[in-house]
């Protein structure tokens, strides 16, 4: 009945309209940045000066049309030309134009000056997440911090076919067919398992590039939109002004596959001295892990550790297409429970986890061995599969 | 003149009639059909998609699906709706304005049509094949933009690129076939300044075609390369560049853009001198500012990637010359204002669709000079707002137009006036829910909905609800003019037209007999 809700609720939307709408946005951010609020400003620019134009138009157009029309009895005159007129109306919205332009220029160039930063990001969007790597800060030009960042929006609260078989075609979400539908978030798929930290006050640089499609790095509050492309690193910049410390989301904005809707950008902008507390965090986090895969490479790890992590691991990276139960959707996404892949030679599998396979993103250098070697382990141990196989971390480094 | 009208030659008859004729009518009857069949087509898809975008989370379709509806939605409305109905138009009506007996290339005619059915069937096939469960249809959206269309593509991308080179030849001959009769076929004493604006809308577009439709084949043909022969034209690991994908395909997009628009500018022309009883205002001034919006097509289709961090002076030359191409635009609106001005109008539907053409176009090209502002552009693109925008100059523009051309000729084609009452509906309903279907959509697009996503957050969930309702509306209210075209078919219902049929029309279709016959203009006609 929820339509019917629905229509109710057209009848009070038509009684009380403001009041339905007013948590509802309309119109652009102002954002936080200066640049940002330059463009907002031309955007109203732009807007009142259409607003007006269209009033005068239109104005003069309904005029004639209630004025001039045969059924008042008026006569049609039967001028057709006037060069004065044309020439008139040619040079006007010329002069317009150019007042237009020349603040649109202005705020054009300032967007394009990169120098002078403080902090450097470099931004990979690849099939569907973002990768965070933070490369200098200040005179630190070796910070080695980096992170995946992806959609931490539970797919059950996504996915509520209102089909038994699920959603069409291919069957997504079946499972949840009989289950109540969990509240949606209040940030619902504009939430991240690990938001990007920046700093107020200083200036940003960010050079975004992509691992496989055209993605498109958003924020509405920067005023930043900017494609990643494949081999190639755009530049833009931000400086979120002292004091604008706060939660700032944005989306992918480039169509780039199947979960482009599923690949939102959370900003957590800290103070500066905030910034630099976490960023050494970070950077001793950072290190601890390297210390530890490193060794980890060498380690030999239990096929019940093993299982038990690859479980885990695999519900985080592979169960969005392969689905949890390993059964895929066919034909797009071929099922592993049963699988030649990895019921097959490890050698093979392991290749086909690392290189990518069609639709497939590749995960070489994405994931640890540790994770990887979990993953593919119990991909070859779970379901229908029993290979008996123990995948160590050492037989992804020596995959060749 | 009547007398030599009427003795029809021994054409054929059943489907043999339809397969081989080289008769400008019948050809650009199947144009029509053709295109209806692909509108109705396109929009059971729009239904889909605001089917699913009706509420927050995923109820009906997979994400990869929805993509393949957005995408074979705007390909079918581009290259199967719009384009076609405007060449069927041309067909019917050109020879009839300028005083030719037929087309100039009647074979050419026949065979650029029956290229487009088989165009659009292997598009199609694809999509049925992946409703059944065999792989993806294209799923990459109607701009196909590189890698995701080559190398990332689904298989049944090849049927896509074959059945755009299919289009495309259909679409260069229909254009040069065009050129052809109105440079050849004009009656004595039809000069080039006494065209009817439609003549001459139609006389800039094929050049655009020309210009344009290679350059498409062009870069599909190097997708093919890319995806089968090694090449890398687009891949970047070989040397290429991804966004060369989009310089060569927006060079033919924005042409292609007004391709759709220009013969709108054309009916809507004929239309409004007619029902305000006044010539209209600035036939020159039109024929000029045509040709020069025609010409500044070609240098402005980088505005369409401000966000893939073009160089500054790049982005502000597509700024400038896209913002310049108000000027003759506005001329345009300005001169149709001007003729309705003291004129002595009524409002017959083919004048409400032009009235409505009119106002909502001009709103569609004020969005559009809000789009130009290449720094605001880091806001706009890509969102809704920018959707709202090309829909209010498709839409409520080209097929506005369109209906409002069909309202204005089908008394000429079938001898009878349509059924006013319904007509009257289809223009009302359409208005109202065109409105409620695209206007929200530039409040979402601000507040930050990108396009081209199956699900959204809770925060745009009021907007979507009431765009698909006026979605579902839309699409039911062109049954209204599926009903209207069914009734004005059937030749014996409905108050015979008279040869003029509109009282304050003028030119030379208007002095052949309703119904025109099978063969006009065997001797042409003199212009004084």
């Amino acid at each position: 009945m929820r339509l019917g809700s629905k229509c109710l609720q057209l009848l009070s939307l038509l009684a009380i309209s403001s009041f339905a709408f007013a948590q509802t946005q309309f119109d652009m951010t102002p954002g936080v940045t200066n640049i940002s609020h330059e463009i907002y400003g031309l955007h109203r620019l732009m807007f009142n000066w259409c607003i007006g134009i269209g009033v005068v138009v239109f104005g003069v157009m309904f005029y004639s049309i209630l004025r001039h029309r045969k059924s008042v009895g008026h006569q049609a005159a039967h001028f057709h030309e006037s060069t004065l007129v044309e020439i008139i109306w040619t040079i006007i919205p010329f002069v317009i134009l150019i007042g237009m332009a020349i603040p649109a220029t202005k705020t054009l160039i300032a967007m394009n000056d990169t120098s002078k930063s403080a902090l450097t990001i470099k931004i990979t969007g690849s099939q569907w997440k973002w990768h965070y790597d933070y490369l200098e800060y200040n005179d630190n030009n070796k910070v080695n911090v980096g992170f995946l960042s992806q959609l931490s929006t539970p797919r059950n609260q996504i996915e509520v076919p209102i089909r038994k078989a699920g959603l069409f075609p291919s069957g997504i979400g079946a499972h949840t067919e009989n289950t109540a539908a969990p509240q949606k978030d209040a940030h619902y798929l504009l939430e991240v398992d690990r938001p990007l930290v920046l700093p107020t006050g200083k200036k940003i640089r960010f050079l975004i590039t992509s691992d496989d499609v055209i993605h498109s790095w958003w924020v509405p509050a920067l005023a930043i939109k900017r494609d990643a492309v494949p081999g190639f690193v755009n530049e833009v910049w931000a400086l979120i002004p002292a004091g604008k410390e706060g939660t700032y989301r944005g989306q992918c904005a480039e169509l780039c596959g199947k979960d482009h809707g599923f690949m939102p950008i959370v900003i957590e902008a800290k103070s500066e001295t905030d910034f630099a507390q976490w960023l050494k965090d970070q950077e001793a986090i950072a290190q601890h892990e390297a210390a530890e895969a490193a060794n980890s490479v060498t380690a030999k790890f239990s096929k019940e550790e093993l299982m038990e992590e690859g479980q885990e691991n695999y519900l985080a990276n592979c169960a969005m297409c392969h689905q949890p139960g390993g059964t895929g959707l066919p034909p797009a996404i071929p099922a592993l429970s049963g699988s030649k892949i990895a019921n097959g030679p490890v050698a093979l599998h392991i290749e086909t986890v690392l290189n990518g396979r069609n639709q497939m993103p590749k995960f070489k250098g994405v994931l640890s061995p540790k994770v990887l070697a979990s993953i593919i382990t119990y991909e070859r141990n779970a379901w229908a599969n029993h290979t008996g196989d123990l995948v160590q971390p050492s037989d992804i480094v020596n995959n060749k | 003149m009547s007398d030599h009208h009427g003795h029809d030659h021994h054409h054929a008859t059943g489907i043999k009639r339809w397969l081989f004729t080289t008769n400008h009518k019948d050809i650009g009857t199947m144009y029509l059909v053709f295109s209806l069949v692909m509108f109705l087509t396109g929009g059971l898809m729009a239904m889909a998609i605001r089917a699913e975008l009706m509420y927050p989370g995923l109820q009906l379709l997979d994400p990869n699906f929805f993509n393949q509806m957005t995408t074979i939605h705007g390909l079918i409305m581009v290259f199967g709706a719009v384009m076609p109905a405007f060449v069927g138009l041309a067909n019917w009506m050109i020879p009839l304005m300028i005083g030719a007996p037929d087309m100039a290339l009647p074979r050419l005619n026949n065979w650029s049509f029956w290229i487009l059915p088989f165009a659009f069937s292997l598009l199609i096939y694809a999509l049925i094949q992946s409703m059944l469960g065999h792989g993806s249809a294209p799923n990459f959206g109607w701009t196909f933009y590189a890698p995701l269309s080559t190398k990332y593509g689904p298989p049944s991308t090849d049927f896509f690129i074959f059945s755009v080179h299919m289009m495309g030849i259909s679409s260069i001959m229909g254009a040069i076939n065009i050129i052809v009769t109105i440079f050849n076929l004009r009656a004595p004493g039809m000069t080039m300044m006494k065209l009817p604006l439609f003549v001459w809308t139609w006389l800039i577009t094929p050049y655009l075609l020309i210009a344009g439709m290679p350059v498409l084949a062009g870069t599909v043909t190097m997708m093919l390369m890319d995806r089968h022969f090694g090449t890398s034209f687009f891949d970047a690991a070989g040397g290429g560049d991804p966004v060369l994908f989009q310089h060569v395909f927006w060079f033919f997009g924005h042409p292609e853009v007004y391709i759709m628009i220009l013969p709108s500018f054309g009916i809507v022309s004929a239309i409004i001198p007619t029902f305000a009883r006044k010539p209209l205002f600035g036939y020159a001034s039109m024929v000029y500012a045509t040709a020069s919006i025609a010409f500044l097509s070609f240098v402005v289709w980088a505005h369409h990637m401000f966000t893939t961090g073009l160089p500054l002076a790049g982005s502000l030359f597509f700024m400038y010359m896209t913002m310049l191409i108000a000027v003759p635009t506005g001329v345009k609106v300005f001169n149709w204002v001007a003729t309705l001005w003291r004129g002595s109008i009524t409002f017959e539907v083919p004048m409400l669709f032009s009235l409505a053409f009119v106002v909502l176009f001009t709103i569609g090209g004020l969005s559009g000079l809000m789009l130009a502002i290449a720094p605001a552009d880091q806001q706009y693109q890509d969102t809704y707002f920018v959707v709202a925008h090309f829909h209010y100059v498709l839409v409520t523009g080209a097929i506005f137009g369109i209906f409002a051309g069909v309202y204005y000729w089908i008394p000429k084609w079938t001898g009878v006036m349509f059924n006013e009452a319904i007509a009257k509906a289809h223009f009302w309903c359409s208005l109202v829910t065109v409105n409620l279907l695209f206007f929200p959509m530039h409040f979402v697009g601000l507040a930050g909905m990108p396009r081209r996503i199956p699900d959204y957050s809770t925060q745009f969930a009021d907007f979507n609800f009431w765009i698909s309702i006026g979605g579902f509306g839309f699409g039911l209210s062109q049954l209204l003019f599926v009903w209207m075209l069914w009734k004005a078919c059937q030749q014996r219902q409905g108050i015979k037209a008279s040869n003029q049929v509109w009282e304050g029309a003028e030119g030379l279709e208007w002095t052949l007999p309703s119904p025109t016959p099978y063969h006009t203009f065997e001797t042409p006609p003199l212009i004084k």
